[in-house]
């Protein structure tokens, strides 16, 4: 682009350049991006170096070099799997921001939560994007579960992978359903009482279950600190676990199945 | 195709250009020698001392002198020959009739001694294949929630009171299906058996389904099944979100309205 340019704007190229090439050949760079990566100097596109970008680079923990042709047909996965993990990043990064406005005790949280849609910066738009994203994670988890089964996927070796997959759906739906309770509105608290009378017909246990769940004898505001540890940090560790296992199961059970 | 690394040509044609200087340097000095003395640039160069040379070549000599009886064939034929210029030419080293330095023994294929399990797969590199497909879904769908999250704003309803029951009170469109079961069935059935149950076959679906053929043609059963399933659920699901009103009565949503909040 510098050539193109006059003869100030070659100078100016010129001395651009240079910069670039001081920056990149300089120690602190260099320390921070191992050999092989895409902007380090000298980055040329051979087989080697696309090894390399994989191999030296964090993103080695979750994929291999290489995978099979078909393992990145679009057509096949639909991205599903992949889909659910970003939406669960998504969401934590959404979260984090409302958790900066947000106090689980029944006397402020809707007001926070009104707050939030009135006078935050983006605070509606986040929250938004934070329950529209839930929606569409429960929904991606759900399909990503159908296409697996669609595929046979679930056949040796990958039957244990599976079962982890039925525990990750089981906790996406724990992950969505207790925030459900947070926004303390009408909606929140009858959709809860709704489901947790149903948990309360568990046979010999149903009433302590309840009460363990509810951290009383009716949804209150020990109910809803509850849930929000449950929802912000317990249940997102648990998930955080069973993902890592999930991810290196695939690769361990030797890629992605298929083709049929 | 291979496309080698700017800075390491420049480099690789440095260092050819310095040995080709070299070389033609050495060249010049080894003339001037070889006119001198044509025998004694070998002997010099090796650092062994001379007279220990010439030992080992009379010993040499004396070993080929003796072997004839034993041996034969190429090897002695050599030996003999560089005995017979052991004098004038250094050493000779193991060279085969037509200057060979190895022979063939014998060809060993590769599956008689070791059992070769990786069949070649066709494979594609994950950078930038497979990263360019994710990078772009994940762009995709942050788009799609951030747009819609632009104009559908989630609800909230007024302030939660214990004392004020909606009518109809709805869980999340999610366990909406086991909602409707509680129409027909006892809230322990509903609530607590039939969803377990289809937790628990979901998690023993490897384990039941012995088939081993990925093949929808070679799964007709179980795929009809999951699928009269999936319907099922979805059926219930549909019906309690929208075709259930006041009393959680049966309603049709073109006529009553809707009563459902995501």
């Amino acid at each position: 682009m510098a050539k193109t340019m006059g003869d100030q704007g070659g100078k100016l190229g010129q001395k651009m350049s240079d910069l670039g090439d001081r920056v990149q050949g300089s120690q602190a760079w260099n320390s921070i991006f191992r050999p092989g990566s895409v902007f380090r100097k000298g980055y040329t596109d051979s087989p080697r170096n696309r090894s390399y970008v994989i191999m030296n680079s964090v993103l080695y923990h979750l994929h291999p070099v290489k995978v099979k042709r078909h393992a990145v047909k679009v057509s096949y996965t639909l991205c599903l799997g992949g889909l659910s993990f970003f939406l669960f990043i998504l969401l934590t990064i959404t979260g984090i921001f409302l958790m900066f406005f947000y106090r689980p005790t029944a006397a402020q949280a809707w007001d926070d939560m009104y707050a939030l849609h009135t006078s935050v910066t983006f605070g509606l738009l986040v929250r938004n994007m934070h329950r529209w994203g839930a929606h569409l994670m429960v929904l991606s988890v759900f399909l990503h579960m159908a296409r697996v089964f669609y595929h046979g996927a679930y056949k040796p070796p990958r039957e244990f992978n599976w079962v982890i997959g039925v525990i990750l759906l089981t906790l996406t739906l724990l992950l969505s359903f207790t925030g459900y309770l947070l926004p303390w509105d009408q909606l929140a608290l009858w959709a809860v009482t709704v489901g947790t009378n149903m948990m309360g017909f568990t046979p010999v246990f149903g009433d302590q279950v309840r009460f363990v769940l509810l951290g009383g004898s009716e949804i209150g505001t020990d109910t809803l600190i509850r849930w929000y540890v449950l929802h912000v940090l317990f249940v997102p560790f648990v998930t955080v676990i069973f993902l890592a296992i999930h991810f290196w199961r695939v690769r361990k059970d030797g890629g992605i199945s298929g083709p049929l | 195709m291979t496309e080698i690394p700017e800075h390491l040509r420049k480099r690789a044609e440095e260092a050819r250009q310095k040995a080709a200087a070299k070389k033609a340097e050495a060249a010049g000095g080894d003339d001037a020698a070889a006119d001198s003395a044509p025998a004694a640039g070998d002997e010099a160069s090796s650092r062994i001392p001379a007279h220990l040379l010439e030992r080992s070549k009379a010993a040499k000599a004396k070993a080929a002198g003796g072997g004839d009886s034993g041996g034969g064939g190429a090897v002695d034929t050599t030996a003999g020959a560089a005995a017979a210029v052991a004098t004038a030419a250094p050493p000779p080293s193991a060279t085969g009739p037509q200057g060979h330095t190895q022979r063939l023994l014998t060809v060993v294929k590769a599956g008689s001694i070791q059992d070769v399990k990786a069949t070649p797969t066709d494979k594609v590199h994950v950078w930038p294949h497979l990263i360019a497909v994710e990078f772009v879904s994940a762009l995709a769908i942050t788009a799609f929630t951030l747009i819609f999250s632009i104009f559908v704003n989630a609800p909230l309803l007024a302030l939660a009171n214990v004392n004020d029951t909606p009518n109809p009170a709805k869980a999340p469109w999610y366990f909406l299906g086991l909602q409707e079961l509680l129409v027909m069935f006892h809230p322990m059935v509903a609530g607590v058996t039939i969803p377990g149950m289809g937790i628990f076959l979901l998690i023993l679906a490897p384990y039941i389904d012995r088939n081993p053929s990925n093949k929808p043609e070679d799964r007709k059963f179980a795929i009809s099944l999951f699928t009269v399933q999936l319907m099922f659920w979805a059926v219930l699901t549909i019906i309690s979100s929208f075709f259930r009103g006041p009393g959680y009565n049966f309603i049709m949503p073109w006529t009553d309205g809707l009563f459902f909040e995501l």
